[in-house]
């Protein structure tokens, strides 16, 4: 069936099975590959965008869920005010390692930073525990999130 | 500058942009899906294979279809491509679906029923040892064994002991969790098969697969994609996958696709080995140690692989930070019907790390002693022997690092102040990792070549086939380079390697890069700036890898200097356990390490903190049984990895050794961030609950055991 929701800003509309995880539809039909594919179970996080502002696992999202809805993935932040500061801090941070898991990373921070510009270090723990990340230890990534936050003045 | 302070990483904007392409991003024209067909039984004999009526453009590949040699050339070459009659693990491929459609192949994939006539499997060591089912190996399972004999015969040490103490102590499988799943694609381009893979060694590729089209390494091309995470699960791993899709490309002709999902990855890929190792311990009247005989068995799993070079890192390691008047072990590499062990970070190491931190805490707790004096005696220095009779070549500084962690800790006030079983505890481990191969290795088999290249009026290029795989290398190589020829390291060109355009600089694994290959970057660079600035332009300069000289090896006997530059480690861990549900909380974690001179501290703490938690989680939550040849946890919803919640913001220091043969005075440290923090972990949980505990890993379950002095689940 044909689905009408706002990707990133813009209306799009595909005709898919509303079944469809939302992870293949950004990939595959949208060419979105900023958005991976770690776990397919809603565990990893890696395939974290956003869902009308909330943060979601597109793997275990069915289509149909986003029919009306605004889908923003992190094509769509990296290059707004605050994802290019949460990304600025990321590089600068040492954040990134092989990166993998890091644009869902980036998600996680973006939802937290909107609605909390300024949390604690237990605040953005617990923000980016949907996320996995099997190099960094967490560490730095935390420390990037507490930095962007208070480049946010 | 100093070379070790951080700049940003080279590829860490693309990758947070989400620009980053990695294998499963990229669009092949035209690729085939492919789906493996793998056994579900341990052992037996295929005795058919059903398949469905494929349609035109389906097709199952088997061995029939390979028209060289049926094996996979790793360190050895007993694995297959796919098994013929037999199946000697859960996982063994024995084909490869190939198709244009996706939900096609996998229903067709579905309908494949494979009869087999099964055989008893062994799956534990002691199953193993045991030959149960009847041997399947050499007629005893062992894959590969060695022994090693330091100073006065142990043997007489024991007849004149006045105490000799046991104790055995095991570990269990690990899996990499990588956060990209293995992926590949095989395709032709200008009638030479290119391969595109998630893959530390690209070399390793070529080497291993090109036999089975009866081909030389050089028809092969190995193109390395942006690999996320690796650990040594993209070490010769991908052969498996490379292996079949070479054959599979060979056969239709056209490109083929493989993406394991994460189940299949977790369910059907390499581990970390388990391990058995059992201590004997002569000790005088006084409680000194007079010796130290061990045991270190690892499960290899159905075929050798890598393991025996696994297994001699082992032993290398097993008397960990220490020195003993005379030390002998026995190492034994045992077949069984698991899916095999392969590398991950630390090679062999952490495991007797582990026994032999948790063995001296023992053997302190029965005399009575502080366990951290009682260690420090026997801290190891320059100019003594390790467990291979040759000398320690560096400082050792482990004593000047003990101080920082107990400053930054309070390790002495809390030890005193929590008793023990008060639920309260800190623990404390010394570590440590020979860098890059053993002995000779990297001058007798890995012969390191590099080029560096200036382009006419252009930029300067490294070719060389190290990987970034997340540990930073695409960053700190291209600062050594442009540190020494003065220039900004952002011009300098390092794509992710093509076995067709860079010389052969070994594996991206055994911490060497930075201290082996680094270190040829640092020497061509030299040259190449005498000669820029003797007008020169247009030139390309090669190294070649030279051991020093005056630091013998016996591959034969591994007898000598196995390691010229060891890196260093001092961790301590504090926990507290809630009395009622046994779940640990971790308080603090402070670590000091000796990596030579760091090429970049942001880089080298992002090391120290990943290897720290990945040590913490190998010892706690990251049970992988297998059961009856299966892995039972193959989802991340049961194999549990450490999140952002469970452990908090450690303290990360390092002392200044500056190696002589590394770039800047650089040694490895990727595997030694993760040697320790296990020992340390359990050390801290041990006296936290007064219990010996001799197992990991102890999820919160199995500390209720241990609180309850339970059996049970361990």
């Amino acid at each position: 069936m044909k689905i009408d929701f706002n990707l990133n800003g813009v209306q799009v509309s595909v005709d898919k099975d509303p079944l469809s995880r939302l992870i293949d539809v950004l990939r595959e039909d949208f060419g979105l590959t900023g958005t991976k594919e770690g776990c397919s179970e809603g565990e990893c996080g890696a395939c974290s965008v956003l869902l009308d502002g909330k943060l979601v696992t597109s793997c275990l999202v069915p289509l149909g869920s986003a029919i009306g809805s605004r889908v923003d993935t992190i094509e769509g932040i990296r290059d707004t005010k605050l994802g290019s500061i949460i990304i600025e801090s990321f590089a600068n941070g040492g954040a990134v390692q092989c990166g993998f898991c890091i644009p869902g990373m980036v998600i996680s921070a973006y939802c937290l930073l909107s609605s909390n510009p300024h949390p604690t270090e237990d605040e953005v723990r617990l923000a980016i525990s949907g996320n996995l990340c099997r190099c960094t230890g967490y560490d730095l990534i935390v420390s990037s999130i507490l930095d962007a936050s208070r480049r946010l003045a | 500058m100093d070379i070790k302070d951080p700049i940003k990483r080279m590829d860490a904007l693309a990758k947070a942009r989400g620009e980053t392409k990695y294998l499963s991003d990229y669009r092949f024209e035209g690729a085939l899906y492919s789906r493996m067909l793998r056994s579900s039984i341990p052992r037996g004999r295929i005795v058919d294979i059903k398949l469905p009526a494929l349609p035109e453009g389906y097709r199952l590949i088997t061995y029939k279809d390979i028209p060289g040699k049926n094996a996979l050339q790793m360190i050895t070459a007993d694995w297959p491509c796919f098994a013929e009659t037999d199946v000697k693990f859960v996982g063994e491929t024995i084909g490869l679906l190939v198709g244009p459609d996706r939900e096609l192949l996998q229903k067709l994939f579905d309908q494949i029923e494979v009869e087999y006539e099964a055989q008893e499997p062994a799956i534990t060591i002691a199953e193993g040892l045991a030959c149960k089912g009847g041997a399947f190996l050499n007629g005893n399972n062992v894959h590969c064994s060695l022994s090693l004999q330091k100073g006065e015969d142990i043997e007489a040490v024991f007849s004149r002991a006045y105490r000799i103490v046991e104790q055995e102590i095991t570990t269990g499988f690990q899996e990499h969790v990588y956060l990209e799943t293995n992926a590949a694609v095989c395709t032709k381009e200008d009638g030479r098969f290119v391969i595109y893979a998630s893959a530390q060694c690209p070399f390793y590729i070529r080497k291993s697969v090109c036999g089975l089209l009866g081909l030389k390494p050089d028809d092969i091309i190995v193109r390395q994609t942006a690999t996320g995470g690796a650990f040594g699960g993209k070490e010769h791993f991908p052969d498996v996958l490379c292996g079949p899709l070479l054959v599979a490309c060979y056969v239709t002709g056209k490109p083929v696709r493989l993406v394991f999902g994460r189940e299949e990855d977790i369910a059907n890929s390499v581990k970390r080995h388990p391990s058995r190792v059992r201590f004997k311990t002569a000790l005088d009247k006084d409680g000194n140690i007079l010796g130290m005989d061990s045991e270190v068995v690892y499960n290899v799993g159905a075929y050798l692989a890598s393991s025996f070079v696994v297994l001699q890192r082992g032993c290398f390691h097993v008397t960990g930070c220490y020195s003993f008047p005379s030390e002998r072990t026995k190492g034994i590499g045992v077949a069984t019907n698991t899916y095999p062990s392969c590398a991950f970070r630390g090679f062999g190491a952490p495991q007797t790390l582990f026994a032999i931190e948790t063995h001296m805490n023992y053997l302190a707790s029965l005399l009575g002693k502080d366990p951290l004096e009682f260690k420090r005696r026997y801290l190891i220095k320059k100019g003594e022997l390790t467990i291979t009779s040759g000398p320690i070549i560096e400082d050792v500084k482990l004593v000047q690092m003990l101080e920082q962690v107990l400053k930054a800790s309070g390790y002495a006030e809390k030890s005193k102040a929590y008793a023990i079983g008060s639920g309260k505890g800190i623990g404390l481990a010394f570590y440590n990792h020979g860098g890059a191969f053993t002995g000779n290795g990297e001058s007798a088999i890995i012969k390191a070549h590099v080029k560096l290249v200036k382009h006419l009026g252009g930029p300067v290029e490294i070719l060389c086939g190290q990987t970034e795989m997340g540990q930073g290398f695409q960053t700190a190589l291209r600062k050594i380079a442009a540190q020494v020829l003065e220039i900004p390291p952002e011009t300098v060109i390092y794509d992710n390697p093509d076995t067709s355009r860079v010389p052969d600089s070994g594996p991206t694994a055994a911490s060497r890069s930075t201290m082996v290959v680094g270190n040829l970057v640092y020497k061509a660079a030299l040259d190449m700036k005498r000669r820029i600035d003797a007008g020169e332009d247009g030139f390309e300069v090669e190294t070649v890898y030279e051991h020093p000289e005056g630091y013998p090896w016996d591959q034969s006997t591994f007898q000598g200097v196995a390691y010229l530059g060891y890196g260093w480690g001092v961790c301590a861990v504090e926990v507290e356990i809630d009395k009622r549900t046994a779940e640990p909380v971790v308080k603090g974690i402070w670590t000091s390490h000796d990596v030579g001179h760091p090429i970049d501290e942001l880089i080298c703490h992002g090391q120290v903190n990943g290897g720290v938690v990945q040590g913490i989680g190998w010892a706690s939550t990251e049970l992988l049984q297998n059961i009856g040849g299966h892995f039972k946890q193959t989802s991340l919803s049961d194999y549990i990895i450490p999140t952002s919640m469970d452990t908090p913001t450690m303290s990360v220091e390092y002392v200044d050794n500056p190696y002589p043969w590394g770039p800047f005075g650089a040694k490895g440290m990727g595997e030694l961030t993760f040697n320790g923090s296990a020992a340390a972990y359990v050390d801290a949980v041990s006296r936290a609950i007064g219990k010996t505990i001799n197992a990991i890993p102890i999820p919160s379950e199995v500390i209720m055991d241990y609180m309850l002095d339970k059996e049970a689940s361990r």
